[in-house]
């Protein structure tokens, strides 16, 4: 219910002869807005003054003294654009041509039969959230099919305000089993049998966010196969490439498997984890076409859609990843940076673990072990995520999720017990 | 064929953006005298883009911090840029921010900002997800505020008089009359300086005519900013119209680009002020921004944010790139002035006094769409439809080729 608010008359009389009079405000009516679910952890962490505490809230990699990570090839990268002295004129709206390429190139595998025909069109996006942005803009206005995105259960926490901004619905197939911190393989396959034809699902291609838990092959090809018959729409996202199992091949697969099976997906990607370029906001948006002629007509309809919101995209960031993706030793340092920070994780986890073990923890912590990517669904309930905040100064999301890079072998121990302490 | 496929196989080729189309069009001419008038973007007296001295400057420093790292801003944007940047707007002696009720949104360019802005505007403003409210725009206007504010849901979307293209000139009357009659409450989105794309201005005593009707009619002002310090050369002089209305105790919104006075069109470097009634508001519409844009860019991109917010939050740096933009600004006025007297001197038909009246990066020639074309075919000088030329685009080796053609199109072509 709107409320006007009526503030009380203020005059103020100054040395410039006009008064400032008001008793009307526009925004009475503007309710004061949640802080972000993750997003707004970090603003909490900042807040607390315990030396020990731990920020496990949003997903972005720190090293090993839990720092941010700048990657080498970005800095080599970056050298090399500063000495070639570059203008600042507007990129296209579709973003630089060479980076669109790369980012296709890298998600489908550069002798992918999509890419030889031309028959898709990738765009420069705001990172992974401009680009699913872009992307559920688009199906707002294109596609035919019903208005309803199914996402798994649970998702990351910005896939539903984005689509249902852009004037999607959401619905939801089971995905995570509470009861195993695994995979509802069945569960999921039941659900997605039951998805009207020509419905919109959203898959994570890697490195599940918020749960960690991925498909095996056998169970993505079966998905594959069941998703086709029921003719739906495949929009994969696509934020860890690479950081996942730290083979940047072996992430895409599930990506390239469906196209290979004839699907015609939409992707979105996002360089912010596997280059650590959060803040330059490096994404790509992918539709893979029937042919290179509706490829066409399609990248005319989505620049048509990005003008109004940011006329084209940032350069820097871009420029960055296209030069990391296309000098050779660029590449192959990047490859090994992932796969150093994919290993870190890992290591992190084993020892966790190990931590949770010697603490006399008596519950199973395999999916620890067995989840992959940056985050770890705990299985922690909410009360107990609140005590690890309270008790502990560790911060996390509501739904149990840590950021697994946070944790550094200095305060593995620290987190194990605090884990330890809620959960016996 | 798979599942998905034809799925688009409706959507239609969309039209070109027009001004892109144009440079296109330009870079596949192959004449030897071609000019691009077309988009706006500056350009030294050699045609080259210019990255501004003071930015090389900045950007060097930033590379050479291994400080710095690339982790995400927030949501609102980097906060020295967003203060540093409303305060290049609003004055360092500004009121409104001492009585902490200026905000700042950091967004993609000026696009971006506006597009914030018009996003909440129909969620929250005259009611709740109101799509009903008309918005008024200049006509003519940037061509992009239409698309911006019908894209964030906005159905009724109308000019009001500005152009008068017999006396090439302001419409003044035909403005005020629109916004004695516009509903109440209804959206205007005023450009502050530099009107894109007939360069002209209402006068100080003119603005004041605008904000006394606005005020006592209970119209929505909306500041589009894109050109402050590159209009007059003067950062506050261009920010007048602004400060007017604000010291007037408008509850308003500015949305400010640094594409052109940095130089920085590609690193998309823009700013939301949202000026309130007080801190609480504030407080109250940030919050509501930033679900906005969460949903939209997550958070904006640092890189120009950096350079602009180091510069201006450096006394030396800002002093710097005050020079350089009078440095920009100073060469389109001699470009104007030059136009303006090779035209009288050839004798062309009418008069061009609006050329040098005119301000900012554009001009509204007054040619007509045949003669524009009759420049584009014939004289490979390349300008909008509408008669719109970046001053920018002219040097001292083309004007006069520039002028000849112009010559050529008035008295050849009805």
């Amino acid at each position: 219910v709107a409320c006007h608010k009526f503030s009380v008359v203020l005059i103020q009389v100054h040395s410039v002869t006009h008064n400032y009079v008001h008793d009307f405000s526009w925004w009475g009516g503007v309710q004061m807005g949640p802080p972000d679910p993750i997003l707004g952890v970090t603003e909490a962490f900042k807040k607390d003054t315990n030396p020990k505490k731990m920020n496990l809230g949003v997903g972005a990699y720190r090293d090993d003294q839990g720092k941010p990570f700048v990657l080498s090839c970005v800095r080599k990268a970056e050298a090399l654009i500063a000495a070639k002295q570059l203008d600042k004129e507007y990129l296209p709206i579709g973003g630089l041509g060479e980076f669109s390429k790369a980012c296709a190139q890298l998600a489908l595998g550069s002798d992918n039969e999509v890419l030889k025909t031309g028959r898709s069109i990738t765009v420069q996006t705001i990172s992974g959230t401009g680009s699913l942005r872009i992307g559920a803009n688009f199906l707002s206005r294109f596609h035919g099919g019903p208005r309803d995105v199914y996402l798994p259960k649970p998702s990351w926490g910005n896939h539903t305000p984005i689509f249902r901004d852009a004037g999607m619905q959401l619905k939801a197939y089971r995905y995570y089993d509470p009861s195993t911190c695994g995979f509802d393989f069945k569960g999921a396959l039941e659900d997605i049998s039951k998805i009207p034809e020509q419905s919109v699902i959203l898959l994570h291609a890697c490195a599940h966010n918020p749960t960690g838990v991925d498909p095996k092959p056998e169970q993505w090809k079966e998905i594959a196969e069941l998703v086709k018959n029921r003719n739906l729409l495949v929009f994969f996202d696509m934020a860890y490439q690479g950081f996942a199992s730290g083979d940047i091949d072996r992430d895409a697969w599930a990506v390239r498997h469906f196209i290979e099976q004839g699907h015609n997906i939409v992707l979105s990607q996002s360089f912010a984890k596997n280059m650590g370029l959060y803040g330059e906001r490096v994404g790509g948006f992918t539709v893979v076409c029937k042919d290179a002629d509706e490829a066409k007509r399609v990248e005319s309809q989505l620049k048509i859609l990005i003008r109004p919101i940011y006329s084209n995209p940032p350069m820097n960031g871009a420029r960055i990843a296209t030069t990391i993706l296309n000098t050779p030793e660029l590449r192959a340092l990047w490859l090994e940076e992932v796969h150093g920070m994919a290993n870190r994780i890992i290591k992190m986890r084993e020892q966790l673990v190990d931590g949770l073990k010697k603490e006399g923890s008596t519950h199973n912590w395999q999916h620890v072990i067995d989840q992959i990517g940056m985050f770890c669904f705990t299985g922690l309930k909410p009360e107990q995520v609140e005590r690890l905040t309270k008790e502990f100064s560790v911060y996390m999301t509501k739904d149990g999720r840590i950021s697994m890079a946070g944790v550094s072998s200095g305060n593995v121990a620290y987190l194990a017990h605090g884990i330890h302490a809620v959960t016996k | 064929a798979g599942p998905g496929s034809g799925a688009f196989t409706m959507s239609p080729q969309a039209p070109p953006v027009a001004v892109f189309k144009l440079t296109a069009d330009f870079r596949e001419d192959s004449h030897p005298q071609k000019v691009n008038l077309g988009v706006g973007a500056y350009r030294t007296d050699d045609c080259q883009p210019w990255v501004l001295p003071v930015v090389k400057k900045v950007e060097k420093l930033i590379v050479e911090d291994s400080s710095l790292n690339h982790e995400y801003l927030p949501i609102l944007g980097l906060p020295e840029f967003r203060s540093a940047a409303s305060k290049v707007a609003l004055g360092d002696d500004s009121t409104a921010i001492k009585e902490n009720r200026v905000g700042g949104v950091q967004a993609l360019g000026g696009t971006g900002a506006l597009r914030v802005g018009a996003d909440f505007l129909r969620r929250w403003y005259n009611g709740t997800n109101n799509t009903a409210t008309p918005v008024y725009v200049s006509a003519p206007t940037w061509e992009n505020h239409n698309g911006v504010f019908a894209d964030a849901g906005f159905k009724d979307i109308r000019p009001y008089h500005y152009w008068d293209a017999a006396k090439r000139g302001l419409d003044l009357d035909g403005l005020l009359d629109d916004l004695e009659k516009a509903p109440e409450r209804s959206i205007f989105v005023l450009h502050a300086c530099a009107h894109n794309p007939t360069g002209t201005d209402p006068t100080q005593e003119e603005w004041k005519k605008i904000a006394e009707i606005m005020k006592r009619r209970n119209l929505f002002v909306f500041f589009d900013s894109a050109y402050q310090g590159f209009a007059s050369g003067s950062l506050d002089k261009d920010a007048w119209a602004i400060r007017f209305f604000v010291s007037e105790g408008f509850e308003l919104f500015v949305a400010q680009s640094f594409s052109k006075n940095f130089g920085l069109y590609n690193e998309r470097v823009g700013n939301l002020t949202v000026v309130a009634q007080d801190n609480e508001n504030l407080t109250r519409i940030l919050s509501q921004m930033e679900k906005i844009v969460r949903t939209t860019w997550s958070n904006p991109p640092s890189q120009g944010a950096r350079i602009v917010s180091k510069t201006l939050n450096c006394p030396e740096l800002f002093s710097e790139w005050k020079g350089n933009v009078k440095t920009m600004a100073d060469r389109v006025l001699l470009m104007r002035d030059q136009l303006k007297t090779k035209l009288q001197d050839l004798g062309t038909p009418g008069t061009w006094d609006h050329i040098t009246q005119q301000i900012g990066m554009f001009s509204f020639t007054g040619l007509n769409p045949k003669q524009v074309e009759y420049m584009i075919k014939e004289k490979h000088v390349y300008l909008m439809a509408s008669g719109r030329i970046n001053m920018c685009g002219l040097t001292t080796k083309n004007i006069d080729y520039v002028a000849q053609s112009i010559h050529e199109a008035v008295t050849k072509v009805q």
